[in-house]
Order: structure tokens, then sequence, then C-alpha cells
């Protein structure tokens, strides 16, 4: 991840870079600090699923003992298609987070060229561009992703695409402002000057300079997408079944809530730690890459 | 001044057509009709007949601009899964529960969350402080589906003090409306937060204490008006917000309300309910913003002086 390389910034200089700065405030920040550690787990956990789980997670390998309450052989129970629970809910992180970062990237990619045409172009471009985010503002991306999901029956990348549809508004704000900041510097000036085209500048002397904005974008698209993939999942038009996903256990879990509570509750622990830890991750490092924009 | 309203009025009504048109659009493109249900088949003729007489067989333009028409004269026309009575009427039944919910969670809501904003700000760095911004965090971060879990498994589950579900008693309404506040209340006690302690590190504030104002005439009459502004403006829209909220807050304390026609519209491809639905949120949203944007404009005359930024 960047924050690995930002840890090797060099320390003996007297100069320090920004990035040296970003490091030691965020390093200051205890719950963003704990937030990254808990977040490195999930992923750790995600990745390596298949060695830390007893079965697979659609094998219903303990049909006797459906709905047992956890024990020490089932930690997290046995839910009532005789399935373990602990290996579902670690199956679970790994769709949250895939479609968490997934969305986020597809965010970005749609987020910063047009942040960027907004932004230098300004006038006309930048009208346009904001109407179309105004679209955006008016309809629940809730109510849309609902729509859409029943448009196109739902499923994997449909999430993904739906996310991402509504994930790039926040990158592309963030971007626009950051290159209409930039571009009456003289630097800018200087290259329109020696000739330089728009593209060569948005990407040689921009984009480089918006890469605060960027990550910061980028880390909190995420929770907004695994929010949405789970709210989906819950209203039952998300990831299908047998697909293991905190929100669609959620929604089982409700049935059972009031005799056989484990079913109810990891999901719903495992969907709000990883919710929050990536939220402060991300509100962590906006505070360290771009302390103007504390506590926005 | 009225020219501003005037351009943001036309930006507006431009943006509700254009919502308008995507979503019909995208409704009827959803494969499958209202007629293709599976537990109940009727035969091709009686299907043919049935679309026909709703209209469905005329092109989606005429389709769309009949329903636009209609709902300029206020008539939505008639929900496909109950041909008893018309949407308006189908809506304003359903609507109570989720307006007398949503709107107590708001009401409770938002003023604890300008106090614990307001307490978090002048004492900053202390437990009061460390307290509402971790509440203020979890109540942003963490969906509500999984606070209402979590609130019918500690106090109707396992303390079994309250009903976890239904409608009418009173009783039974105090945990849908504590999940309905969390979210204003997160909302609240962040931006108030921020708000003042914005506003206390002005100038003007230093002034007033050399001129030996008390410190709490100094909060309540300067800084908590000069905080105000965004307080003001997210409040409508984070109101329309209960609305879609309310699709999983009711379904997780089986409230008869809005939250399930939004689903099941959806799912059971019931047009007329399904574009009522979604033109009234959108609709509220467009004028939400609207007040919002002359809200500021009165309040920062930059806005309406700088024009069509």
């Amino acid at each position: 991840m960047t924050t690995e390389a930002i840890a090797i910034a060099p320390t003996t200089h007297r100069q320090r870079s920004p990035m040296w700065f970003a490091w030691r405030r965020f390093t200051g920040n205890k719950a963003a600090i704990i937030a990254g550690v808990v977040l490195g787990i999930l992923i750790l956990m995600a990745i390596f699923a298949p060695v830390i789980t007893p079965v697979s997670p659609e094998a219903q390998s303990f049909l006797t003992e459906a709905l047992a309450f956890p024990s020490a052989q089932h930690w997290f129970g046995v839910d009532n298609l005789g399935r373990d629970f602990y290996t579902r809910i670690v199956y679970g992180s790994r769709v949250s987070l895939t479609i968490g970062f997934t969305a986020a990237v597809f965010s970005v990619v749609i987020g910063i060229p047009l942040g960027a045409l907004a932004g230098y172009f300004g006038g006309k471009t930048d009208w346009f561009i904001m109407r179309v985010i105004e679209l955006f503002s008016v309809v629940p991306p809730l109510l849309a992703a609902m729509l859409l999901g029943a448009l196109t029956r739902g499923g994997y990348f449909t999430i993904i695409l739906i996310a991402a549809l509504f994930g790039w508004v926040n990158v592309c704000l963030l971007v626009r402002a950051q290159i209409k900041a930039f571009r009456e510097k003289e630097f800018v000036r200087a290259a329109q000057a020696l000739g330089a085209s728009p593209w060569y500048i948005i990407r040689r002397h921009l984009i480089p300079n918006s890469i605060s904005p960027i990550i910061v974008g980028f880390v909190l698209a995420i929770p907004l997408a695994m929010m949405l993939e789970a709210s989906l999942s819950f209203l039952g038009i998300g990831v299908p079944p047998p697909t293991a996903t905190w929100g669609q256990m959620i929604s089982e879990g409700i049935d059972f809530m009031f005799f056989y509570w484990h079913l109810a509750v990891f999901p719903t622990i495992a969907l709000a730690i990883t919710v929050l830890a990536t939220t402060l991750f991300g509100d962590g490092l906006r505070d360290a890459l771009d302390p103007t924009l504390k506590g926005r | 001044m009225l020219g501003y309203i005037l351009r943001r009025l036309v930006s507006v009504a431009f943006t509700f057509i254009v919502v308008s048109l995507i979503i019909f659009f995208m409704m009827h493109a959803i494969p499958g009709g209202p007629f293709d249900a599976n537990d109940m088949p009727v035969s091709a003729a009686v299907r043919e007949k049935l679309m026909a007489n709703l209209g469905l067989d005329q092109p989606l333009w005429v389709q769309y601009t009949r329903y636009m028409w209609g709902v300029l004269h206020f008539d939505f026309g008639v929900p496909y899964q109950s041909p008893g009575e018309s949407v308006t009427q189908l809506l304003s039944r359903a609507w109570l529960p989720s307006l007398v919910l949503g709107g107590l969670g708001v009401l409770i809501g938002a003023p604890l969350g300008i106090l614990l904003g307001m307490a978090a700000a002048l004492n900053r760095n202390t437990w009061i402080d460390y307290f509402a911004s971790t509440l203020a965090t979890l109540g942003l971060t963490i969906p509500v589906f999984v606070t209402s879990m979590l609130l019918i498994l500690v106090f109707a589950v396992w303390l079994n003090w309250l009903p976890a579900s239904g409608w009418g008693k009173p009783e039974r309404w105090i945990l849908p409306i504590i999940a309905y506040a969390l979210i204003p209340l997160a909302t609240y006690a962040r931006y108030t937060r921020s708000a003042m302690l914005d506003t206390l590190n002005r100038q003007f504030v230093t002034v007033l204490r050399a001129k030996g104002l008390s410190e709490r005439r100094i909060v309540f009459q300067h800084v908590l008006r000069n905080s105000a502004i965004p307080l003001v403006t997210v409040f409508l829209p984070m109101f329309i917000g209960t609305a879609t909220g309310s699709i999983f807050v009711e379904a997780m304390f089986r409230v008869p309300g809005l939250g399930a026609y939004f689903v099941s519209s959806i799912q059971t491809r019931d047009y007329p309910l399904e574009m009522a639905l979604m033109l009234m949120i959108t609709f509220m949203y467009c004028i939400a913003y609207l007040l919002s944007d002359i809200v500021y404009a009165l309040i920062n005359p930059r806005i309406r002086v700088g024009g069509a930024e």
C-alpha cells in the first residue's frame, strides 16, 4: 500500500518532503492507525480465507448440527443450512472488500478525467459536467441502484458498476476543485506560454498535483460502495446466493434473531467493523494529506 | 436576486424532467412486465387485453407524456397491486407511519446532535469531545439496518425491555425512532462541532471576550448564530433521506409504511406506483436544494452576484 512507500521517505535530510509531514500527521492519529491495522487484518483474512477456514463456504457439511450455537468447533456457530458460519463470515469479507476496492478504482477512473476537464476548461464543459452531477444529487443512490439492479438482474459486476456510477461524483468534485485552484498558478501559465497542449498540462502538471485529493476520494469511495453492496444484498437484489455476503446474511438473520442470535450478530458486527475501519482510515488519510479538508 | 432564483428554478425544473425521463425509460427497460409473474400466470390473450386497458401497448413516449400530464393534474394513476384505489390514496395511507417515525426521529435527533456538537466544541479534547466524535462516526458510517439490528438484539431480545417490531402502540415506536434519530444526531453533532470551532477561532470572538461579554452570551448570541448556516442547509435533505431510510428501518421493525413499496413496486413492475415514488423523492430533493440555494444566496451576496457558477 502507499503508506509503506511513505514510510521510507528520507528522514535524514533537513528538508522534509510534504509526504513526510503527511506521514507524521497520519501516525499522530491513533484511530486511523488502529483502523489501518484492522483493515490490514481484514484484507489478509480475505486473501487467505481458504487457509484459515475448515470447509468451503457453500458446503453444507454440518447438516445434523444446523443452527448450532457457537462452540469451540464452530466459532460462530452453524447456519440454518448446515454451513459453518465462521467460514461464511470470512468469505463475506472477500465480497465486501473486492467490491469496495474495485468500485473505488472505477470511481477514480471516471472521476479524474471528468474533474480535470471541468476544472481546467471551465465554461461550458464545466457547466455541463456540473449539471450531470446535479442529476446524481437529486436521485438517492439506493433507489437508482435498485432500479439498475432490477434492470441488469443484479450480480457481482453490476454492483461494482452501480457503486462506481455514484462514487465518481465525489472524486470528480475533489479533482475539479484542486485543478481549478492550480490552473491559474505561474507554472501552468508558463507551460501554456511555452505552447504545451491542455492534455499535456493536465497529465504532466495538474493530475500529479491532485494526487492527495485523488487518494482521499479513492479511500472514501470504498466504504460507500461496501454499504451499497450490503444494502442491496440485504434487500435481496445484490450478489445472489449462495455467495456469502454480509448484507444477505443479516437479512436472513432477522428471521432467526429471537432464538438463534448468532446468525444476526456476527454478520452485523463484521460489516460494522469493516465499514468503520475503512472510514476511519480514510478520514485519517484525508486529514494527513489535506489538513484544510479536516472535518468536512 | 429574482434573476438568480429564476435561473435556479429553470435549472431545477430541467433536472427534474431529465431525471423523470431517465427513470421512466429505465423502468420500462427492465425485462418482464406487470403480468408476467409466475405464481399466477395469465393467458396471452388476457395479458394483451390488460396491457391495452392500461395503455401499456402504446409507444413509450406516449405513455410518458400521458403519465406526466396526469402528474401535472396530481393524478398519479392506479397501482397495479391494489387497483381499488389511486396511487395518491395508497401513498397517503402508507405515508403516516413513515412520517411519524422518520419525522420524530429527525426532530429528536437534530436538536440532540446540535447540543452534543456544541458540548464537544466547547470542551475540545475532553471526554465529551471524544464521545461526540465516536458517536458521530458510528452514526454516519454504519448502515441503518445494522444499527436497527443491534438495537433489536440488545433492547428487545436480550434485555427484553421493548417490543421488537410492529406498529400501533407507542412503545413499539421507540426503537425505530432511535434508529432514525441516530443519523441526524450524528450529522448535526459533526457539523455543529466543526462550524462552532471555525467560528470560535474568528477574531470577532476575541473582541467580544475583550469587551467583557460573558462566555454564555458569546456562545448563544454570537457563535451559534454565525454557525447556523450549514446547519440550516443540511436539514431538508436529511429529512428526505429518512424516506429511503424507511426501506430498511421499516423492514427491520415490520412497520407498515412507505418503505416496503419502494422494493415491491420495482419487483412487481408496478409502473404508476414506482414512478410516483421516484418522482416524489426527486421532487422533494429538487425543492430542498432550491431552497437551500436561495437561503445561501440571501445570506451570502457573493453567490448571487457571481452568477451562473
